[in-house]
């Protein structure tokens, strides 16, 4: 992996990598104009679905054929960036828009125009404070640069190209409740279908993509689909960035081919450089939170989009590491990650909304010392009981909750046992009565 | 966060006192209109200029952002009460937002948020009683290579120690960013255009964006 050549990252560290000069003179915007200028919409489709680009933002499905889904007759399409980036520990969307800002615009742009939309709505966290006034100046540069805009550089494409800030809800990361934002009401997601590229943002077909997934376009464009394919494996193909964090070496957000297995992210030179002060590895949750975790045993598992099924996770998530050493008390994550889901749940759903909060009162318990031995089967029934895979909730946010809640109590059971049995007596309660 | 409440107590509605939004704010919100299908989309927009304009939202500005956008003031504060973002009873000058999520904690995270309480005297949603500080916590801020960290207003201060927060909250300028700001969202500025978005003195019209005919 030591020879990889970045390519979404390959401006990062350059001296004045957010400017339009910088970022043209370093090759940028040749895709764009190659696609609005000679290619046609069904061309650019063909090319992105030929390359099997599958959506970074958590669920994996492929662009092309996710835009292949808009109703063919359509008057209108609209587009939405989804830069809202919430699930922990996840940071790489951030760097894409701190540092190369018209990477990710002209992204847009080539999606936009295979799409026929004509307006794009980034739809950003508003924690996002510095990279919201990155994007936006870049914005305005590509609007003076005529690459955005009406006629973008004279090829009767016209898009406009709109920032919308959020407002602190990790549930508006889930696509209709993103478009539910947009429209200036709660963040509540949508019972699907219809799906958005039917029935959308104002009703009209809609495509939400991920900032890292529109980051790829450019590249894919440039050099073609079979170079994408040689990088990877054919059902994960193409460059990936990979997050890596907590008590490491060198946190931060590499890119590498989905050849890379969890270790070699923790532990290899050129990513996060081991432990730090050389502690074991406890636990990794290796695709965001939401996908579930694997023990200090399991590091051998690929960041691919299939190797991490077999080690009961979810998927691949948003491939953002937070490694957990062996010094920390596996039930303050526990709980940690309990509340995230807890108060995250947008409430729509009773399952969701009840369960989630069960678990997370259940993780109080047991990490004030007050947990009962029946807690542990308890947690893992209720997390099996509220999610969008069984059918009862409307969106996955549940499912993200199962996923690390029941992998924490079936991977570390033993211990959480072994911290129940040892609670000091007629502590229980005391904190029961505070807390139930 | 969503469905849980937190403490939004404010004071009583008067109906007749003055209205808080100026023409220039309300010019502002009508300017992203043209960006949407609908005027009920520029509630966020309107939102958060109104929170910058007047360090929160009010009922009364509510009331009236509702009168603007076309739609009832109640399906102003319904979204409104979803949002963390946003205050209905005044804040402190500065917001600190300290990380509560995983990888911060991890890291001294909750070290951190301790020694901010201690040291403001205040808990989460509290202001402090000079009106300099409020202090909340939020869910991970998407600067995990940085943990722990927390933002005041918008500058995102990364890698910090329970023992540094003292210096920090003294800084006259822990607040303030080192980069061309676009100030689409902010009050509208005197000098300015309502509507314009750019930090660099340019009008739409320059730089060719934001509003659409
Ligand atoms: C609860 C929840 C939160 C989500 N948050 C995000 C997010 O912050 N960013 C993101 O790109 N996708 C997020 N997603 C996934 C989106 O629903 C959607 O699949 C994605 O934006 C599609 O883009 P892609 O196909 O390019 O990956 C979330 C999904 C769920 C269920
Ligand atoms: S599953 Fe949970 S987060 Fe998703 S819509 Fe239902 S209540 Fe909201
Ligand atoms: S966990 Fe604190 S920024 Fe991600």
């Amino acid at each position: 992996m030591a020879d990889y050549e970045p390519v979404l990252l390959r401006n990062v560290g350059v001296d004045g990598s957010r400017t339009l000069d910088v970022y043209r003179a370093r090759g940028g915007y040749k895709a764009a104009e190659k696609v609005v200028k000679d290619m046609t919409a069904d061309d650019v489709i063909d090319e992105v679905k030929r390359a099997g680009l599958r959506g970074r933002g958590g669920a994996g499905f492929p662009a092309g054929v996710k835009w292949g889904f808009l109703p063919k007759g359509r008057k209108r399409t609209l587009l939405c960036v989804n830069a809202d980036e919430s699930e922990p520990p996840t940071f790489c969307n951030r760097v894409l828009m701190e540092h190369d800002p018209h990477q990710v615009i002209e992204g847009i742009i080539i999606a936009g125009y295979a799409t026929r939309a004509q307006i794009a709505y980034v739809y950003m966290r508003v924690e996002f404070h510095e990279q919201f006034h990155i994007m936006q100046n870049a914005i305005d540069e590509a609007y003076a640069a005529g690459l955005l805009g009406k006629n973008i550089l004279g090829s009767g494409y016209d898009l406009e190209v709109y920032v919308h800030r959020g407002a602190g809800a990790y549930v508006c990361g889930e696509e209709t409740g993103l478009i539910e934002s947009i429209e200036g009401k709660r963040g509540y997601p949508r019972i699907k279908p219809p799906f958005p590229a039917v029935e959308g943002l104002f009703r009209m077909p809609t495509v939400v993509n991920n900032v890292e997934t529109l980051a790829n376009l450019p590249h894919i464009i440039e050099r073609g689909a079979d170079w994408f394919l040689g990088i990877g494996t054919p059902s994960s193909a193409g460059p990936k960035l990979f997050c890596v964090c907590g008590p490491v070496n060198r946190p931060g957000c590499y890119e590498a081919p989905m050849t890379i297995t969890c270790e070699e992210l923790i532990m290899g030179d050129a990513f996060g450089r081991g432990m730090t002060d050389n502690l074991p590895v406890k636990a990794v949750f290796p695709g965001g939170t939401s996908m579930g975790v694997i023990t200090g045993d399991e590091l051998q598992m690929k960041m691919d989009f299939d190797d991490p099924r077999n080690f009961g996770m979810l998927g691949l998530g948003t491939a953002a590491a937070v490694v957990v050493n062996n010094k920390t008390d596996i039930r303050a994550v526990l709980r940690n990650v309990a509340r995230f889901y807890a108060l995250e749940s947008c409430g729509q759903c009773t399952q969701c909304r009840e369960g989630t909060n069960w678990m997370y009162r259940i993780a109080s318990r047991i990490e004030h010392g007050a947990g009962r031995i029946e807690d542990l089967d308890l947690i893992e029934e209720v997390a099996g009981r509220m999610g969008m895979m069984p059918g009862l909730s409307i969106c996955g946010l549940p499912d993200g909750a199962t996923f690390p809640i029941q992998g924490i109590v079936r991977k570390f059971r033993g211990e959480l046992e072994e911290h129940i049995a040892n609670q000091e007596p007629g502590k229980a309660e005391a904190v029961l009565s505070v807390l139930n | 966060m969503a469905w849980q409440t937190i403490n939004r107590n404010e004071p009583v509605f008067d109906a007749d006192a003055p209205p808080v939004l100026s023409e220039a704010v309300r010019e502002k919100i009508r300017s992203f209109f043209p960006r949407y299908d609908t005027k009920r989309a520029a509630l966020l927009p309107a939102l958060h200029v109104v929170q910058d304009t007047l360090g929160h939202v009010s009922w009364k500005a509510m009331a009236e952002i509702a009168e603007v956008l076309d739609i009832h003031p109640s399906d102003v504060f319904d979204t409104m009460s979803f949002y963390t973002h946003f205050w209905n009873h005044p804040k402190g000058e500065k917001t600190i937002t300290a990380c509560r999520s995983i990888t911060c904690e991890l890291l001294g995270g909750r070290e951190v948020l301790d020694a901010i309480k201690k040291h403001l005297g205040i808990d989460e949603h509290e202001t402090t009683p000079d009106g300099k500080y409020s202090l909340v916590t939020e869910e991970c801020l998407a600067g995990c290579d940085h943990s722990p960290c927390m933002l005041i207003n918008e500058k995102l201060h990364k890698r910090v120690r329970a023992a540094d927060v003292p210096a920090l909250l003294a800084a006259a300028d822990n607040d303030k960013i080192d980069i061309p700001r676009s100030t689409l969202f902010d009050a509208p500025q005197e000098s300015q255009r309502a509507g314009s978005g750019s930090a660099d003195g340019k009008t739409d019209d320059q730089v060719g964006t934001n509003v659409a005919e």
